[in-house]
C-alpha cells in the first residue's frame, strides 16, 4: 500500500496507509497507552486510554482505531489528555482493590503502571468498594473480579485466537463480567492464554498464583520441552533449597517462532522438574538385591566397567544404546558417537515418532518450511494429523494466519479435526485412505468415500505457492510419493510432523542402527571415520525392537537407556530385561528404571544449554533456566561414563584450548562446565579455546562440520534464537526407511509421554475431565 | 391504548390517519394509503432522495441528521445486500411518539419503509420494535401480512417488478440498542454493544450491507412528504427544519400528551397554551426539551422555537421531542439522580468512562440525596460527567453527562442545600417550601 | 423441519422453524427466539438456553451473554402478572414512586421480589414509553397508564380475578 506522512508529536514521519495510528506511534518510538488494544486481535475502542488529539478533530480520538492518514497531525501527550486518562483511570480505581501487594500481577500490571505514570492516586470516592470472592474456573484459571478492567483481551484471545471461545461477556453496565463457558467453570484447552494476555490480576493461574512476586524471578528465554513444534517459552525461575525452581512460563515477549503463543504444556507443564520424586542419587543393584544409594564416583564406575567387560569380551554387537527424543542435540549426537566410538556398535536407535529418514531422502533439493513460515504461508495443506491436539503451536500458526491474512487452508483428515473451521477446503477420507489421497491429488480418481473431492483437488492444485504439513499417517513410501506430487506444484515447501521436543534431532543426529548424523548410511562412513579418528562398525545394528526382542531373550549383554522409557512406550514386561545389565539415565524411576541395574539421575532440557530442532527444522537455542542438585546432564554423564571405560574423552569431545590438556574439574551438578562460550566466539572467532569437556557447544562445532544441514550461520542463531536447517541434508544413498518402526505417540493437548505422567498440571486437568468424559460416554 | 391530544396550533400531517381506523388497510388506502409509494417507484432512487432531499426532513431519532442526505450516502453499486432498519426502540425517557404511529397508522411506517428501500435499491426492510411495545408488534405483523397480500411488499411490488421484503421484531429490553450500531448488533442477535465507525451504516451496516437505518417517526413521515409534496413540507417548518413533529409533552402539565406541531413551534406556548400550563399555579422551574438526554433549560430559557438549530442554540438539543416539565416543588438533585439512575442501568457497559462513571455518579448522587453527601461531592459530580462528556465509545456516555453538568451549573445552590445532612430539603421540610433557585 | 425432541408446544416449535428462515443469517433470530421461548416456558431455563442454542447454533455461552444483557429476559420464574412499574422521569414527576410504593404495601414484596403464591411479581423499570400517560406500569406486555393508588388497586384485582377463573396470562 501507498505511504502516508504524518506528524506525531512534532516528529514527521511516514507509515504505509491503512496502518492503525496507535500501531504506527509505536513503530516510531512513541508509545500510546492502551488497554483493550491487543495486536492483532479485534479492535474494542472500549478503555479510551490511547485517545489522542487529531488536528480539526472536535474530539479526542481513539489511536487503536484510527487509521493514519496523509497530512494528519497529532499528539499524543498533552495536559488534556492527561487529564482524560487520569480520569479514566480513577474510574477504574474506584472499584479496584488496591491488593497490589499480594495481588500476582503487581510490579507487571498495566493498571499500576498507568497510575503511576497519569498520577491519579486520590480516591475521589468514599463508597466502599465491592468485594467479590475470588473463582476458580478450572485447574489452572482463577477470576478476581473486582480486578477485572473488561478490556476483553481474554475472550479475544480464547475465541478469536484460540478458536475456543470459551469466555464471554454478561450482564451490562457496571454488572458486565467476563463468564466462562460452563457456567461457573470452564470447558477450554486450558492454555492459559487469558492469563497471559490480561493486563492486570484479574486472571491468574493455579500453578503461578500467590507463589513469588515478578521481581524476584529470573527470566530466561528457552525452548518448551514437550512436542515438536518448539515454542519459544520463557521461564521464571527461583532459587529453592536445592537449585533454582520454576516458577513460570510465557512469551509475552513474542520473542519465539511462537508469537505470544505457549500450550498448556509450555506454559504449565514445566513442573515435571520441580517434583519431589526426582532422582537426585545415584542407584545401582547388585546382584538381584534392591537398589541402593551410591556416589557419582561409584555408580559411573560400576557402570563403565561393566560395559567395558562386556565390549571386550563379547564386542560391541552386545550393547544396545536407546537415545532420547528429549535430549539436545549435542547429546544425541554425543551418544551416538560414544556408542559407535567408545562401545563400537551400531546397535542404537531410539523411539521413533515420523518417518524422518524417508522425509529427508525424499526431500533432497525440496524445500521445507519453517514453524515461521507457517504464519505468512498464502495456503496449507494440512494431510493428516491433529494439530490442534497434537501441535498446538502449529495449530496456533495456522488459525493466525488464515485469520489475519486470509491464507487458504485445506484440510484432508479422516477425522473431524477442529482446524477445518479455518479451512477453505476439508476432505474427509478413510483412515486408510492417505496413500489413495495421495495419488488422487496427483490425478488418480479419488478415494472411496470422499466428498467434494474434484473440488478439493482443483482448488489445491490452483495455488500458485503452498505449503504442505502432513503428519504421521505417511511413512516410507507414501511420503517420496507425496513429495513427488508437491514438486509438480508451482512452489511448494513441505513440513513432517513428529512428536517431541527433539524428535527431529535425534533423527538428524543419527540415533539409529544403519545411520549416523545426517542420515549418512553406517556403510559409507567416510568422513566420520577420519574425523573420529577410530574405525567405526559398518554393519548396521538392531533397531529397538530387536534390541529388546534380543534383551528379552537374554541375548543383549548391556542397554544404555538415556532419557526414554522403552518398557511403558513398548509395552514390555520390564522384568524380562533382567539377564541385561541395564543403565537408565532418567529424571524419574520410570517403569525402565525400576529395573535398571544403575541408575543416573539426569537433569531435563530446561536445565542445560544446547541446541534442539523442532520438527519443522527449525534450529534452536536451548539456555539453562533451572538446575537441581543431584542431577547431571546427559551430556556430562555421556562424557563421564565414556572416561570410565577409558576412551579418550578428548577425541570424544574435542575440548581444551589447542591440545592442551584440561582435566575434567569438578561440575557443580546440573549445572554442569558450559562456558560462555559465546562471546569468545564471537570475539576471537577462529581461536575457540574449548574449556570443559561438558561443553556442549564443542560438540555442537563437530556437528556443524559435519552435518552440512546444520551449518546456519552461528552469529544468526546466537542473535536471533531460531534458524531453519540448510535444506541440503547429506544424503549418499537412499536411507531404508522402516515405517514398521514409527510409532506416533498420539498426545493431546494434555498428554505428553512419560514426561507428562510427571506434571501435576496436566494431571489436575485430566482429572477434572474425566467425569465430563466418563458422562459423555 | 395511548391516545393522541390535539390543539388549535396543531397541524396534523404524520398524525393524518390518527384515530381513523387507519390499522386496517382497506381504511389506509381510502386515505390515500401506498399512493406514495407509486408515486416513489414512479421518480425512481434519485428523485426519491431529492423529494426527500427537498423537504428538510430531519431525523426525528434524536440528532436531527437531514433524512435525504443520509440515503444519499449509500452506495448505488455495493456488492453485499442493502437493507432498511426502522428504528423504534424508542426509549428515551419523556418519549412515546413512535409508539403511538405504531398504534394508529401502522402502514405510514410500511410505506415510508419501502419508500427508503426504493431510494437505495434495498429489497429488505426490519422494523424493530423495542420490546416493551409487544401488543404493537401484533399491529405491525398483521399490517405486514395484509400488505403483502395485497401486493405491496413481496416480489413484484405494486406490480413493477421491484421486490421488497419486511420483517419486523420487537427488542428485549434495552435503552442502548437504540444507538444505531447497538441497534444493528441486536437484529444481529447480538448484544447490544456499539460499533466502531466509520465505517457507518450507511456504507457498512446490517449483515455488512449498506443500511439506512431511520427513527420510526422520519420513516413514517415520508410517505407524507409525497403525500402533500416535499415543498410544501418544507414551507411549514422552520429554516432548514422541515415540517412537523410529533412533541411529546410530559411532567408537570395540566394537558400532558402528544402533539403534533410545527417545527419551530415556542416552548413556552406549548407548555403555557399547548399543554394549559402547570397545575395548581404552581411555577415553573425547569423543561427537559428534548428527553432526558438533554440539557435542562431554566425557566427563563424557555422562549425559544423548537427546532434543533434554535434549541442549540439554547445550549440543549431538540433530542426526541420529549418535552419534560418541573413545577418548582421538584427536586433537581431527585431528578438528577433519578436521570443518572437510568444511565447507570442502561449504559451497556462497554467503555470505561461510561460503565464506572455512570455508576459513580449515580452513586454519589444518591448518596447526596440521602442526606450523606461532602463538600466535594458537587465538583465531583462535574468532575465526573465532564471526563466522561466526549471520552465514551458511543453517545451515551454524553447523554449521561450533559444533563448532569447542567443541573449542577444552573441549580448548583440546589445541590448544596442537599448538604447539611438532612438530606433532600424538598421531603424534610414539610413547609414552607424552600426558594432555592 | 425440525424433528428432534423439543421443549416446545408444536406451534411454539414450528414457529421458530419458521424464524429462522426470515433473516440473512439464523441468528438475527435469537432474541425474538428468546422473548416466545420466555413466554411459553415463564422462564429462560437451562434447557430452553440449550434448545435454543441448537437451533441457532451457536454456544450456550453466547445465549447466556445474550439473555444477560436484555433487562426482559429472565433466568428465574418471576411470578404469572409481572407488575413493572415506571418510576423514569415523566412518571416519577407525577408520582411514579408513589405508585411503586403502592404495589410494593399491597403486594408485600420489594421490587424484584414474588409474591408467595406465584401470582404477582414487582419490579421497578426504567421509561415504558407511557411518558405522557404517567404514572404507568405494565403488567406483562399490557399497559396501565395515568395511574392513581385506587386505580391500581383495580388492576391489581382484575388479575387476581383473572388468575382466579384459571385464565391464562
Ligand atoms: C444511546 C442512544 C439511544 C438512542 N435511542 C434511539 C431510539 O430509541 N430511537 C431512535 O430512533 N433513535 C435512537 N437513537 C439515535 C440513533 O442512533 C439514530 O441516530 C437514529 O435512529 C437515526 O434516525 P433519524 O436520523 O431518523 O433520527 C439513539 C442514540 C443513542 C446514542
Ligand atoms: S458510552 Fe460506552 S458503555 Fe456507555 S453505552 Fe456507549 S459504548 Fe456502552
Ligand atoms: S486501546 Fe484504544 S480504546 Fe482501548
Amino acid at each position: 500500500m501507498a505511504d502516508v506522512t504524518l506528524t506525531v508529536d512534532g516528529k514527521k514521519f511516514t507509515t504505509p496507509a491503512g496502518t492503525l495510528l496507535i500501531e504506527a506511534c509505536r513503530a516510531h518510538g512513541i508509545e500510546v497507552p492502551a488497554f483493550c488494544y491487543y495486536p492483532g486481535l479485534s479492535l474494542q475502542a472500549a478503555c479510551r486510554m490511547c485517545v489522542v488529539r487529531i488536528e480539526k478533530m472536535p474530539k479526542l480520538q481513539t489511536a487503536c482505531t484510527t487509521t493514519v492518514a496523509e497530512g494528519m497531525i497529532v499528539t499524543t501527550e498533552s495536559p488534556e489528555i492527561a487529564q482524560a486518562r487520569k480520569a479514566t483511570i480513577e474510574m477504574l480505581l474506584g472499584n479496584h482493590p488496591l491488593d497490589c501487594p499480594v495481588c500476582d500481577a503487581g510490579g507487571e500490571c498495566e493498571l499500576q503502571d498507568m497510575t503511576f505514570k497519569y498520577g491519579a492516586h486520590e480516591s475521589k470516592f468514599v463508597e466502599i468498594k465491592q468485594h467479590r470472592d475470588e473463582q476458580q474456573w478450572s485447574p489452572v484459571v482463577f477470576f478476581d473480579r473486582p480486578r477485572c478492567i473488561l478490556c476483553y483481551r481474554c475472550v479475544r484471545v480464547c475465541g478469536e485466537g484460540m478458536d475456543v471461545w470459551a469466555l464471554g461477556v454478561q450482564n451490562r453496565g457496571v454488572g458486565s463480567v467476563i463468564a466462562p463457558n460452563r457456567q461457573d467453570h470452564l470447558d477450554c484447552e486450558e492454555c492459559g492464554m487469558c492469563i497471559d494476555i490480561c493486563p492486570v490480576g484479574a486472571l491468574t493461574s493455579g500453578a503461578y498464583r500467590y507463589k513469588t512476586r515478578p521481581w524476584e524471578m529470573s527470566h530466561v528465554g528457552t525452548i518448551c520441552a514437550h512436542c515438536g513444534d518448539g515454542c519459544k517459552t520463557t521461564l521464571g525461575v527461583r532459587r529453592s533449597s536445592d537449585g533454582m525452581e520454576i516458577v513460570r512460563g510465557d512469551n509475552r515477549d513474542k520473542s519465539g517462532i511462537n508469537g505470544d503463543f505457549l500450550c498448556i504444556k509450555g506454559r504449565y507443564a514445566f513442573d515435571f522438574a520441580n517434583r519431589e520424586d526426582r532422582l537426585t542419587q545415584p542407584l545401582i543393584r547388585q546382584a538381584g538385591a534392591d537398589l541402593r544409594s551410591v556416589s557419582w564416583d561409584e555408580a559411573i564406575e560400576f557402570a563403565g566397567l561393566k560395559l567395558r567387560e562386556i565390549r571386550d569380551s563379547k564386542g560391541g554387537s552386545a550393547i544396545g544404546v536407546i537415545g532420547s527424543n528429549r535430549t539436545t542435540n549435542e547429546e544425541a549426537y554425543l551418544l551416538q558417537k560414544f556408542a559407535r566410538t567408545v562401545l563400537a556398535t551400531n546397535n542404537i536407535d531410539h523411539h521413533r515418532t515420523a518417518d524422518y529418514p524417508a522425509y529427508a531422502s525424499a526431500l533432497s533439493g525440496k524445500s521445507e518450511a519453517s514453524l515461521r513460515d507457517v504464519g505468512s504461508a498464502r495456503a496449507i495443506l494440512l494431510l493428516g494429523n491433529d494439530p490442534t491436539e497434537q501441535h498446538p503451536g502449529l495449530a496456533w500458526q495456522i488459525r493466525t494466519n488464515v485469520r489475519l491474512n486470509g491464507a487458504r487452508l485445506y484440510v484432508a483428515n479422516h477425522r473431524l479435526i477442529r482446524l477445518r473451521r479455518q479451512a477453505t477446503a476439508f476432505l474427509q477420507i478413510r483412515e486408510s485412505n492417505y496413500a489413495a489421497l495421495i495419488s488422487f491429488l496427483g490425478g488418480a480418481s479419488p478415494p472411496a468415500g470422499a466428498q467434494n473431492a474434484a473440488a478439493f483437488r482443483n482448488a489445491v492444485r490452483k495455488e500458485e505457492s503452498l505449503l504442505i504439513v502432513f503428519g504421521s499417517e505417511f511413512c516410507g513410501r507414501d511420503i517420496e510419493a507425496l513429495l513427488k506430487f508437491g514438486s509438480t506444484l508451482p512452489s511448494v515447501k513441505f513440513a513432517c510432523l513428529g512428536d517431541y521436543a527433539n524428535s527431529r534431532g535425534a533423527a538428524d543426529m543419527g540415533l539409529y542402527p544403519d545411520l549416523l548424523p545426517g542420515y549418512v548410511p553406517v556403510s559409507a562412513a567416510a568422513h566420520f571415520t577420519e574425523e573420529y579418528s577410530a574405525g567405526l562398525p559398518t554393519q548396521p545394528g538392531l533397531d529397538i525392537m530387536q534390541m529388546l526382542d534380543a534383551a528379552e531373550r537374554g541375548e543383549l549383554d548391556a542397554l544404555y537407556v538415556v532419557g526414554a522409557n522403552p518398557v511403558a512406550r513398548y509395552r514390555r514386561n520390564g522384568t524380562a530385561l533382567r539377564d541385561t545389565f541395564l543403565i537408565v539415565q532418567d529424571m524419574f524411576m520410570t517403569e525402565t528404571a525400576q529395573v535398571a541395574d544403575v541408575i543416573l539421575p539426569a537433569a531435563n532440557l530446561y536445565e542445560k544449554a544446547g541446541t534442539v530442532t523442532n520438527t519443522f527444522g527449525d534450529l534452536q537455542l536451548v539456555k539453562k533456566a533451572a538446575d537441581r542438585a543431584g542431577v547431571r546432564t546427559d551430556f556430562e554423564l555421556i562424557v563421564r561414563l565414556a572416561a570410565a571405560i577409558g576412551a579418550d574423552v578428548k577425541k570424544l569431545v574435542p575440548f581444551g584450548p589447542r591440545g592442551v590438556h584440561a582435566d575434567f574439574g569438578q561440575a557443580r551438578g546440573a549445572q554442569s562446565g558450559e562456558a560462555d562460550r559465546h562471546g569468545v566466539w564471537l570475539s576471537a572467532h577462529h581461536l575457540e579455546p574449548r574449556l570443559s569437556p561438558f561443553d556442549p557447544f564443542a560438540i555442537f562445532d563437530e556437528i556443524q562440520r559435519l552435518v552440512p544441514a546444520y551449518d546456519v550461520p552461528r552469529l544468526d542463531l546466537l542473535t536471533g534464537n531460531d534458524q531453519h536447517l540448510r535444506s541440503e541434508l547429506v544424503q549418499i544413498e537412499k536411507p531404508v526407511s522402516r515405517p514398521d518402526l514409527v510409532l506416533p505417540s498420539n498426545d493431546t493437548l494434555f498428554t505428553s509421554g512419560s514426561l507428562g505422567l510427571y506434571s501435576k498440571t496436566l494431571h489436575s486437568v485430566l482429572e477434572a475431565r474425566q467425569p465430563v468424559e466418563t458422562a459423555a460416554d | 391504548m395511548a391516545t393522541f391530544s390535539t390543539h388549535t396550533d396543531c397541524v396534523p400531517i404524520v398524525s393524518y390517519r390518527f384515530g381513523k381506523g387507519a390499522t386496517s388497510i382497506e381504511e389506509y388506502i381510502r386515505l390515500q394509503g401506498y399512493e406514495s409509494a407509486r408515486k416513489a417507484i414512479a421518480l425512481g432512487p434519485d428523485g426519491i432522495i431529492a423529494e426527500v432531499k427537498a423537504s428538510n426532513l430531519r431525523g426525528r431519532g434524536g440528532a436531527g441528521f437531514p433524512a435525504g442526505l443520509k440515503w444519499s450516502f449509500v452506495p448505488k453499486k455495493s456488492a453485499k445486500p442493502k437493507y432498511v432498519l426502522v428504528n423504534g426502540d424508542e426509549s428515551e425517557p419523556g418519549t412515546c411518539k413512535d409508539r403511538l404511529i405504531f398504534e394508529q397508522d401502522p402502514h405510514a411506517v410500511i410505506e415510508g419503509t419501502i419508500i427508503a428501500g426504493l431510494s437505495v435499491q434495498a429489497k429488505m426492510g426490519f422494523i424493530y420494535l423495542r420490546g416493551e411495545y409487544r401488543y404493537l408488534l401484533t399491529i405491525m405483523e398483521r399490517a405486514v401480512a395484509d400488505a403483502y397480500a395485497k401486493g405491496f411488499l413481496g416480489k413484484n411490488i405494486f406490480s413493477s417488478g421491484i421486490d421488497f421484503d419486511i420483517v419486523t421484531q420487537t427488542g428485549a429490553g434495552a435503552y442502548e440498542v437504540g444507538e444505531e450500531s447497538a441497534l444493528m448488533e441486536s437484529l444481529e442477535g447480538k448484544r447490544g454493544i456499539p460499533r466502531i465507525r466509520p465505517p457507518f451504516p450507511a456504507v457498512v451496516g446490517l449483515y455488512g450491507g449498506p443500511t439506512i437505518i431511520n427513527n420510526a417517526e422520519t420513516i413514517a413521515t415520508v410517505p407524507h412528504i409525497f403525500r402533500i409534496g416535499a415543498v410544501e413540507y418544507a414551507r411549514i417548518g422552520t429554516e432548514r427544519n422541515g415540517g412537523t413533529r410529533l412533541f411529546c409533552l410530559s411532567g408537570h402539565v395540566e394537558h400532558p400528551g402528544v402533539y403534533e406541531l410545527p417545527m419551530g413551534y415556542n416552548l413556552k406556548k406549548m407548555i403555557y397554551e399547548v399543554g394549559g400550563g402547570i397545575p395548581g399555579g404552581k411555577k415553573l422551574k425547569a423543561v427537559v426539551p428534548g428527553g432526558a438526554s438533554t440539557p435542562a433549560l431554566t425557566a427563563d430559557e424557555i422562549d425559544i422555537g423548537m427546532d434543533f438549530d434554535q434549541v442549540g442554540k439554547a445550549g440543549s438539543m431538540l433530542g426526541s421531542g420529549g418535552v419534560v416539565v418541573l413545577d418548582e416543588t421538584t427536586c433537581m438533585v431527585e431528578f438528577a439522580l433519578r436521570t443518572m439512575k437510568f444511565y447507570a442501568h442502561e449504559s451497556c457497559g462497554w467503555c470505561i468512562p461510561c460503565r464506572e462513571g455512570t455508576d459513580w455518579l449515580k452513586k454519589t448522587l444518591t448518596r447526596m440525596h440521602e442526606g450523606g453527601g461532602v463538600e466535594n461531592d458537587i465538583d465531583n459530580i462535574r468532575y465526573l460527567a465532564e471526563n466522561i462528556l466526549g471520552r465514551t465509545f458511543c453517545p451515551l456516555g454524553d447523554a449521561a453527562a450533559m444533563p448532569t453538568i447542567a443541573f449542577v451549573k444552573k441549580f448548583r445552590k440546589e445541590f448544596e442545600a442537599h448538604l447539611d445532612g438532612r438530606g433532600c430539603p424538598y421531603r424534610h421540610a414539610t413547609e414552607p417550601e424552600p426558594a432555592l433557585v | 423441519m425440525n424433528t428432534q425432541p423439543t421443549l416446545f408446544s408444536p406451534a411454539l416449535a414450528a414457529r421458530f422453524d419458521k424464524l429462522v428462515t426470515l433473516y440473512p443469517i439464523k441468528r438475527s433470530a435469537l432474541v425474538p427466539m428468546l422473548l416466545y421461548a420466555q413466554d411459553e416456558v415463564g422462564y429462560l431455563s437451562d434447557a430452553v438456553i440449550a434448545e435454543v442454542a441448537e437451533r441457532i447454533g451457536v454456544s450456550e455461552l453466547e445465549v447466556r451473554n445474550v439473555i444477560s444483557y436484555y433487562s426482559l429476559l429472565r433466568t428465574r420464574p418471576l411470578g404469572k402478572y409481572h407488575v413493572q412499574v415506571c418510576t423514569n422521569i415523566s412518571c416519577m414527576l407525577r408520582g411514579g414512586n408513589e405508585i411503586l410504593e403502592h404495589c410494593k404495601k399491597k403486594l408485600g414484596i420489594p421490587s424484584k421480589g414474588v409474591t408467595a403464591d406465584g401470582l404477582f411479581s414487582l419490579e421497578e423499570v426504567e421509561c415504558i414509553g407511557a411518558c405522557c400517560w404517567a404514572p404507568a406500569a405494565q403488567v406483562n406486555y399490557d399497559f396501565h397508564e395515568n395511574l392513581t393508588p385506587d386505580s391500581v388497586d383495580e388492576v391489581l384485582a382484575d388479575y387476581r380475578a383473572k388468575a382466579g377463573n384459571g385464565e391464562k396470562k
